[in-house]
């Protein structure tokens, strides 16, 4: 494909600009976490109410901290943060290296949940 | 509904999960809409910036530099309770993002697939998609005003499922519709899994 867009849309202001630090330069140009595979729906859990800025950690580290005191799931982290999904995998992995987050892996990746929890879906959805 | 021999009564103290369904179908058919009507915060996007190389179908033939295309998913959160969270994603709608979905349809529990009747054609892709990965999956005909009204069963035939499959009308701006939606999809994929256990 060679679409170039619209000639209009050259014009880099607000959204159109991107964001202001590139999501590579966050991860400090590395694509893949130290550890983990963090699926969408893994659910995170920080371990601490709050951590002092120290060295490899940046902003967004401490944003992920500070969204985590209550869960949630990583697809969430990324549209908080408002960063790639991929970019938040990477931070992720710092994190967990440095035990600051707790890492809950969805049931669905180990093969089909429980009948019970069938039963609290439709039960909650009921309730709703 | 019979729902014996519980192996957990729900509730108890378990360690917190996450369940995830899949709202497919057609651009414009509803996807978002539905997602937002059941969710408990307006629906949320996320994104995934790939490489062109992990696009596949794009010709990279005379392409000096490496671009990178972003897929952007929206997505919901129901928490059913303090140990389980049960999101909706709504599927990309570009069909060359097919390794996307595969990535969105390991571990769902099912998924359902969007149909305007006007535009039928528009929900083969997703129904191939779950036949063919054995996902468990309804059609949901959203009924938008001006379209014609077809029976169930006309579009069952047209769409040529599997008797199975559940079929039903529903109106993706409404809660109570959108629920019951996913509770015929949960009531459905929990069979499916009770089928295969017993195998």
């Amino acid at each position: 494909m060679t679409v170039q867009g619209d000639s209009a849309d050259h014009q880099w202001v607000d959204d159109h600009a991107g964001p202001v630090v590139r999501p590579y330069a966050v991860t400090g140009g590395r694509a893949r976490p130290v550890t983990g595979t963090f699926d969408l729906i893994s659910l995170v859990t920080a371990t601490r109410k709050d951590v002092s800025p120290e060295i490899g950690l940046g902003p967004e580290h401490l944003a992920i901290v500070g969204l985590c005191q209550r869960m949630q799931s990583v697809a969430e982290i990324a549209a908080h943060l408002d960063l790639p999904v991929g970019t938040v995998r990477v931070l992720l992995g710092d994190l967990v290296a440095r035990n600051l987050v707790q890492i809950r892996e969805p049931h669905t990746t180990v093969g089909l949940p429980d009948h019970s929890i069938f039963e609290a879906v439709i039960n909650g959805l009921r309730a709703l | 509904m019979d729902y014996g021999h519980s192996e957990r009564p729900s509730g108890a103290a378990a360690l917190p999960t996450a369940i995830k369904i899949l709202i497919a179908g057609g651009f414009g058919v509803g996807k978002t809409t539905m997602v937002g009507a059941v969710s408990e915060t307006r629906p949320l996007r996320t994104e995934e910036v790939l490489t062109e190389s992990g696009v596949g179908i794009d010709d990279l033939a005379g392409v000096e530099t490496k671009r990178t295309t972003t897929v952007a998913m929206d997505f919901g959160r129901i928490t059913i309770s303090d140990d389980l969270v049960l999101y909706l994603f709504g599927t990309p709608g570009q069909d060359r993002f097919w390794f996307v979905w595969d990535e969105l349809a390991l571990g769902a529990i099912g998924a359902v697939v969007l149909a305007d009747t006007r535009r039928l054609a528009d929900c083969f892709p997703s129904i191939d998609y779950f036949e063919g990965r054995g996902t468990p999956f309804l059609v949901a005909v959203n009924c938008f005003e001006g379209a014609r009204q077809y029976r169930l069963d006309e579009v069952q035939a047209a769409l040529n499922l599997d008797p199975e499959v559940p079929v039903l009308l529903c109106d993706a701006r409404q809660r109570e519709s959108a629920k019951e939606v996913l509770i015929t999809l949960v009531e459905h994929a929990m069979k499916i899994r009770d089928a295969r256990r017993a195998e």
